[in-house]
């Protein structure tokens, strides 16, 4: 732990947190998007809906689940719906504000590999796939990426496009006619990344406290542009760091022992 | 009811995973299987190490919240224990591929698949222009399963079945398919079912058979919980090939039915 009492993962789960506005409805991918978005709910966004891709909409859960339908999700839920309905009635049917998404590679115009390291018939690391992805990504109005920022998963381009961000960049996406505007932000353990207006290329536009820029572009696979006006993240708040910290406690107590 | 080289799905995402019906398979050594599930989990990890298929359709592989399946990874990049070949969709592909299925369709439509190079790989996956509106939609061949099998909460004496909490594709799944097999929690004289429960009338239901904890280590909503702390062992367990087939041999093959191997986990459990 840093000097002034956070970990670079607790600042990126709290600024991830940060980006999702009270009210809105958002479909939660598991893992980082999972824990951001609950922190949301248990901070400054107590409205927010939380969607599932196992069927629970309108989620409260007390402890992060570890699988995407665990019980804790179902039996928190204001109703739980079928796989086909909730892909069809409430994804694709457009009833999704902000789609929350992780992934294991992402490139300079925010596409996203789940799939495979390598050559998809011959991969090096075989990962475990789409899952929801691909539809989130498209469908929801809005898509929020947060990921830890090495050189390894921030890469020119990736193997595979699992979920599309904005393809070649430019107006690619929107000649494509997704539905979706698409990524708006990727928060990282080191900053937040935008795309570029015009060309779609991410850019650092807020470095997190005590990180320097050169650390950022090393860990970028890509000659990262950073912005003219770099902001400097503001740190987790006493409130933010408490509620995080008891959330994966409780988690942690909730995964533990049961075998 | 599963012959070798049938194509079989055991469906229930994350909730009601039929384990206990899954080790049966294993136990009767079947070979040659097409395996469809959407998220193929520790129970195809273990079939799939097992040697029991030659294919897989599904549209997420991993140990969820945990990292990969390890005997899955094994048989894609190293063909161990035996070639294995993969048709991969995403999840909103395989709810349509499944619904089409139980609809006596010839395929499914989403809108789906945009922007990913799953279609470049998968060429099951086609695009239609609607002939109303123009827009570019998906299209999937329905799913139709030779054998379906589910786990369910209860059922009744007639066998009628009763599911809820994540239902999944489960509905669908049966219907989809020519042999539908349940397990239940148990079996109970009156089911007592709101009228628009998930109910499987018995006429669509081939077999029910009665499997207390039949899901675990997934859950049973109700009854138990998912067991995440066997999730995280699974990891190790089937890291290694050796490791994989002696645990399998411990505790599965070696075993006459899932409460010997439930025991079995429990005699080591006792013992560490």
């Amino acid at each position: 732990m840093p000097e002034n009492g956070y970990t670079s993962d607790e600042m990126m789960t709290i600024s991830a947190a940060r980006m999702l506005r009270n009210g809105t409805v958002c479909f939660v991918g598991i893992g980082l998007p999972s824990a951001a978005a609950n922190l949301a709910r248990l901070t400054h966004a107590p409205d927010v809906v939380l969607i599932y891709e196992s069927g629970p909409i309108g989620t409260k859960p007390a402890v992060l689940p570890l699988s995407i339908g665990d019980g804790e999700l179902a039996e928190t839920a204001d109703t739980i719906v079928p796989l086909g309905e909730i892909f069809s009635y409430w994804l694709t049917g457009g009833r999704i504000d902000i789609g929350f998404l992780g992934g294991a590679q992402i490139d300079r115009f925010a596409n996203l590999n789940t799939t495979v390291i390598g050559d998809y018939r011959k991969p090096t690391v075989r990962l475990p796939g789409a899952g929801g992805a691909p539809e989130i990504a498209t469908s929801a109005k809005e898509v929020l990426i947060t990921l830890r920022q090495t050189k390894r998963a921030f890469v020119e381009k990736v193997d595979f496009v699992t979920s599309a961000g904005y393809l070649d960049g430019g107006d690619a996406r929107k000649r494509m006619g997704f539905p979706g505007q698409g990524p708006t932000a990727v928060i990282t353990d080191l900053g937040i990344l935008t795309p570029d207006p015009a060309t779609k290329e991410l850019r650092l536009t807020s470095i997190h406290p005590g990180v320097a820029v050169e650390q950022v572009i090393a860990s970028t696979g890509w000659p990262l542009k950073v912005a003219p006006q770099l902001a400097v993240t503001e740190a987790p708040s006493a409130p933010e760091l408490g509620m995080l910290r008891e959330l994966n406690q409780r988690t942690a107590r909730a995964h533990a022992g049961q075998a | 009811m599963v012959h070798d080289g049938d194509v079989v799905a055991l469906e229930g995402f994350t909730h009601l995973i039929p384990f206990a019906a899954g080790h049966e398979v294993i136990r009767q050594r079947r070979r040659n299987l097409t395996l469809i599930r959407m998220t193929p989990d520790l129970i195809y990890d273990q079939l799939i190490g097992s040697g029991c298929a030659s294919k897989l359709i599904f549209s997420w592989g991993g140990n969820p919240g945990v990292g990969s399946l390890h005997r899955l990874r094994d048989a894609v990049e190293n063909n161990w224990p035996a070639p294995l070949a993969i048709e991969e969709h995403d999840h909103a592909g395989m709810a349509t591929a499944y619904a089409a299925g139980a609809a006596n369709l010839p395929f499914g439509l989403l809108r789906g698949y945009l922007g990913t190079d799953l279609p470049k790989y998968n060429q099951r996956i086609k695009f239609i222009e609607c002939p109303f509106t123009g827009e570019r939609l998906a299209a999937i061949p329905a799913i139709r399963p030779d054998v379906s099998i589910v786990h369910a909460q209860k059922a009744d004496r007639r066998g009628n079945v009763l599911m809820w909490g994540v239902v999944g594709v489960q509905k669908e799944a049966i219907l989809a398919a020519r042999r539908a097999i349940v397990t239940v929690e148990e079996i109970v004289d009156r089911l007592d079912a709101p009228s628009n429960a998930v109910v499987l009338p018995s006429w669509v239901v081939g077999a029910v058979s009665e499997v207390k904890g039949g899901a675990f280590p997934s859950y049973a909503q109700g009854y138990y919980s998912r067991n995440n702390a066997f999730y995280k062992q699974w990891d190790n367990i089937s890291r290694e090939r050796e490791g994989f087939q002696a645990w399998m041999q411990r505790h599965v093959t070696g075993t006459k039915d899932f409460e010997a191997f439930r025991q079995s986990l429990e005699q080591v459990a006792s013992h560490a």
